[in-house]
C-alpha cells in the first residue's frame, strides 16, 4: 500500500470519530434554542401575501395573487416561489394551507450533503450554500417533504428552498412572510414558546383544533408547526412519516465504517500472510517434529 | 553518459513510442465501429446542449425524480458491476489461489475503466461538476454524510486498482525498474481496495436509506447496505464471466494458445462462487421478507415485479449456476450470468428510479438523450477497453 493513501485514508477516517463527539458536545452546551414558525391554518383566509413578500424578499417570481387563480389546483413549492398557499375543501370548509421548508431538528438534506451546502444554522433555519454545492441533488431524495428544489433548466442550477429569511434574522428582523400576514396566522418564535402557545390554544378551544400539533413530533421535529381544524391527511400533510428524525437512518451504517476500514485490512493482511506458500512449511516440520506422537 | 542524458533519451523513445501507439490498428468498419461511433458523436452533441443549458433541456429529470439513469444505471448499476475486480484481487492476492491468476489483469482493468467511465458520468448529472473537488480539498467536509464517505472511497479504490494495475502499463512501456516497484506495491493496493469496496458498495446503498417513505417497502429495507454488498460480489463474478465469454470471441487471436480447458475450469469456479453468494443473498431477501412482514404487499402489480426480480433473476440463475458447475455444462452457466445480470440492473433500478415514489401517477422514464449519453458512455469505455487490451500485456503475462 503507498503510504500517502494510508495517511490520508487513516486521517479523514480518523477525523469522522472526534468531529462526531464535538459536535454532540456542542450541542449539550449550545444556549440559543432553535427558532421556528407556528401557522395556525384556522386564521388563514388565503390571502397570498406571504407568497408575495417572500418573492419580493428572495428575488423569486412574484405571482400575481388577484388574477393568476391559483387556488384551482393544490400547487407545490417551485424553483422559482419558495412558499405557496393551497385551498383545500374539508368537513370543516374550505382550509388554505402555507407551504414551505420544515425546517427538521434534525434535518435529513443538512446530513445527506458531503460539503455543508445545505447547512443548519445554530439559530435554527437550514440554508444552501451556492459556492459549496455539487448539484448532486440528493438532498432532494432525502427530503421528506420534497422541499428543495433544483434549477434545471440552468447551467449553474441553485438548489432553491427557504432559508426562514435566515439574512432578516441576521438583522434583527423577522421572516418576510410572517411580516407581511395580516391576520396573526404566522408566528415567529422559539419553538418552546411556540409550543407552549400552539398548546394553550388547543387547550381552550378543544372543539375547534384537532389535538395534534404538526411538526411537534413528525420526522424528529420540525421547526415550523401547524394547527389545524381538521385531520392533517385531508390538508394535504404526509402523516406516515414517523417520529424518527431522518439522519438516524444512516446511523448505523455510519458507526460500522471505522470498524470496517480498520478490522477489514487487519484480517487480510493476516489472511495473506497465513496463505503465503513461500513461507509454508511441510505437515511433519511444524509444531512437532517428525516421529514425536510416535 | 551520465544520468541526464540516459533519462532525456528514455524519456525521447517513450514519447516515440506512445505516438506510434496511439495510432488506430485493425479493420475500421467493424459493425461494433459503425454503431458506436455515430451514437459517441451524438452523445458529444448532447451533452453540449446538457452543459450550456441545463440538465433538464436534456433529460426527464424533474423536482420529484431528480435521479434518473444517469445515477441509477451508470453509476449505481456500474459500480454493482465492476466489483469483480475486488473479488478476484481477493482471491489471488489474499487467498493466493493461482488458478484465476490468469484473468486478474482483465478483470482489474475493467474494474478501473468501469469506475473511470460509470464513476465519472456522475460529473455529467452534477449540477455544478466544477466543485467537484469541494469534498475533497473543501474546507467544509460534511462527515456525517454517507456520500461524502462514498465520494472519498470512490476516489481513494479508483487510485489504488491503477496501483493494481500500473505494472501492466509499465511493462507495455519497457519500465522495467518502475515495473518492480509498482509490482511491490500491489498487495497494499489489493487490500486497501477490497475495504474500500466493502465500504462504498454498501455505501451506495445506504444513500437511500433516507428515502425511506419515498421506495416501496418491497425495496426499502434498513438492510439495504448489506444488501447491496453481498450482491455485488456475485454481480461482480457473473460480469467477469459475461465478459470473458465476448472477450474470448472478440480477441481470439490475442489470447493465442490458451488452454480451453484451464479456462472452464476457471468458468467453474468463479460460478460455483456465484451460486453459493446467490444462495446467501437469496436466504438475507427472505429473511427481511419475514422480518419486514412483507406477505400483504406481494398481492399487486408491485408484488409481481418484485417476485420477477427475486425469483426469475435470482433463484432461477442461482440453481442454474449450481447444475451447470455439478454436471459442467458450460453453456448453462454463462446464461445463468446474463440472467443474474439482469437481475442486479432490475435491482439497482427498483431501490433508485422505478420503485422510486413509486405512489406518483406520472413516474418518471428515460428521456432519449439520457439513453444515448448512457451508450456513449458504455461504448466509450469498450474503445478504450480495446486500445488497452491490444496494446499492452493484459490477456498473457511475460
Amino acid at each position: 500500500m503507498d503510504r500517502r493513501q494510508f495517511l490520508v485514508t487513516t486521517a479523514t477516517a480518523g477525523a469522522v470519530l472526534p468531529a462526531r463527539n464535538a459536535s454532540a458536545a456542542n450541542a449539550t452546551k449550545e444556549t440559543k434554542e432553535f427558532v421556528g414558525v407556528l401557522v395556525d391554518t384556522t386564521r388563514c383566509i388565503g390571502c397570498r401575501s406571504c407568497e408575495v413578500a417572500c418573492s419580493e424578499a428572495n428575488g423569486n417570481f412574484v405571482p400575481d395573487v388577484k388574477s393568476d387563480n391559483a387556488f384551482a389546483q393544490v400547487r407545490d413549492t417551485s424553483e422559482k416561489q419558495y412558499t405557496v398557499v393551497n385551498r383545500f375543501k374539508t368537513d370543516k370548509g374550505e382550509v388554505f394551507v402555507k407551504r414551505q421548508c420544515m425546517h427538521c431538528w434534525q434535518a435529513a438534506c443538512v446530513s445527506m450533503c458531503l460539503v455543508n451546502a445545505m447547512y443548519k444554522t445554530k439559530e435554527g433555519p437550514v440554508t444552501w450554500n451556492g459556492d459549496k454545492c455539487l448539484g448532486c441533488r440528493f438532498c432532494m431524495v432525502a427530503c421528506p417533504f420534497d422541499i428543495p428544489k433544483a434549477e434545471y433548466l440552468s447551467w449553474n442550477p441553485r438548489i432553491m428552498k427557504c432559508t426562514m429569511c435566515y439574512e432578516r434574522l441576521q438583522e434583527g428582523k423577522r421572516p418576510a412572510c410572517v411580516e407581511a400576514c395580516p391576520t396573526d396566522t404566522l408566528m415567529f418564535g422559539q419553538k418552546r414558546e411556540l409550543m407552549e402557545v400552539a398548546r394553550h390554544r388547543v387547550y381552550n378551544h378543544p372543539d375547534k383544533y384537532v389535538h395534534q400539533i404538526y411538526g411537534e413530533h413528525e420526522a424528529g421535529g420540525t421547526g415550523w408547526l401547524y394547527l389545524s381544524a381538521v385531520p392533517f391527511e385531508q390538508l394535504g400533510f404526509r402523516t406516515d412519516l414517523g417520529t424518527t428524525p431522518y439522519p438516524e437512518y444512516t446511523k448505523p451504517f455510519l458507526v460500522s465504517v471505522p470498524l470496517i476500514l480498520f478490522g477489514v485490512p487487519a484480517l487480510l493482511l493476516g489472511l495473506s500472510e497465513l496463505t503465503d506458500r513461500k513461507k509454508e512449511v511441510g505437515e511433519s516440520e511444524g509444531w512437532t517434529k517428525t516421529g514425536a506422537s510416535e | 553518459m551520465n544520468n541526464t542524458a540516459v533519462a532525456t533519451s528514455e524519456l525521447n523513445r517513450l514519447a516515440r513510442f506512445i505516438w506510434q501507439e496511439l495510432k488506430p490498428r485493425g479493420k475500421w468498419l467493424t459493425p461494433f465501429n459503425i454503431i458506436s461511433i455515430p451514437t459517441i458523436l451524438v452523445g458529444l452533441a448532447i451533452l453540449y446542449f446538457r452543459f450550456v443549458d441545463g440538465i433538464g433541456s436534456v433529460t426527464n429529470l424533474n423536482q420529484y425524480y431528480p435521479l434518473g439513469i444517469w445515477i441509477g444505471f451508470d453509476v449505481v448499476t456500474g459500480v454493482a458491476l465492476a466489483g469483480g475486480a475486488y473479488v478476484i484481487t481477493f482471491v489471488v492476492y489474499v487467498m493466493r489461489l493461482d488458478k484465476y491468476h490468469s484473468i486478474v489483469r482483465v478483470t482489474v482493468l475493467n474494474g478501473l475503466l468501469a469506475y473511470i467511465f460509470y464513476a465519472g458520468a456522475l460529473t455529467l448529472d452534477l449540477g455544478r461538476p466544477w466543485h467537484m473537488v469541494n469534498p475533497i480539498i473543501g474546507n467544509s467536509f460534511g462527515y456525517n454524510s454517507v456520500l461524502f464517505l462514498v465520494s472519498w472511497h470512490f476516489l481513494l479504490y479508483m487510485l489504488t486498482m491503477a496501483v493494481e494495475f500500473s505494472p501492466v502499463v509499465a511493462e507495455w512501456a519497457k519500465l522495467e525498474k518502475v515495473r518492480k516497484f509498482l509490482a511491490g506495491l500491489t498487495l497494499g493496493a489489493v487490500i486497501l481496495g477490497i475495504t474500500l469496496s466493502i465500504l462504498h458498495q454498501s455505501g451506495l446503498g445506504a444513500l437511500f436509506l433516507m428515502a425511506k417513505p419515498k421506495i416501496h417497502p418491497l425495496w426499502y429495507s434498513e438492510f439495504i447496505p448489506l444488501l447491496f454488498f453481498v450482491s455485488s460480489i456475485y454481480a461482480g463474478l457473473s460480469m467477469i464471466i459475461f465478459e470473458g465469454t465476448i472477450s474470448h470471441k472478440v480477441f481470439k487471436d490475442l489470447l493465442g494458445g490458451h488452454d480451453q480447458h484451464h479456462y472452464e475450469e476457471i468458468v467453474f469456479g468463479l460460478s460455483k462462487g456465484a451460486a453459493i453468494t446467490m444462495f446467501v443473498y437469496y436466504f438475507f431477501q427472505a429473511l427481511v421478507f419475514i422480518h419486514e412482514k412483507r406477505w400483504q404487499l406481494i398481492t399487486d402489480a408491485w408484488g409481481y415485479w418484485y417476485l420477477l426480480e427475486v425469483i426469475g433473476f435470482l433463484l432461477v440463475p442461482c440453481f442454474m449456476f449450481a447444475y451447470g458447475v455439478r454436471n459442467r455444462v458450460i453453456g448453462i452457466v454463462k446464461v445463468a450470468a446474463v440472467l443474474a445480470l439482469i437481475g442486479i440492473v432490475l435491482n439497482r433500478l427498483n431501490v433508485t428510479v422505478i420503485a422510486y415514489r413509486w405512489y406518483d401517477v406520472v413516474k418518471y422514464y428515460p428521456s432519449w438523450q439520457e439513453v444515448v449519453v448512457t451508450l456513449m458512455v458504455v461504448f466509450t469505455e469498450i474503445w478504450v477497453f480495446r486500445w488497452i487490451v491490444t496494446r499492452m500485456p493484459v490477456f498473457s503475462e511475460k
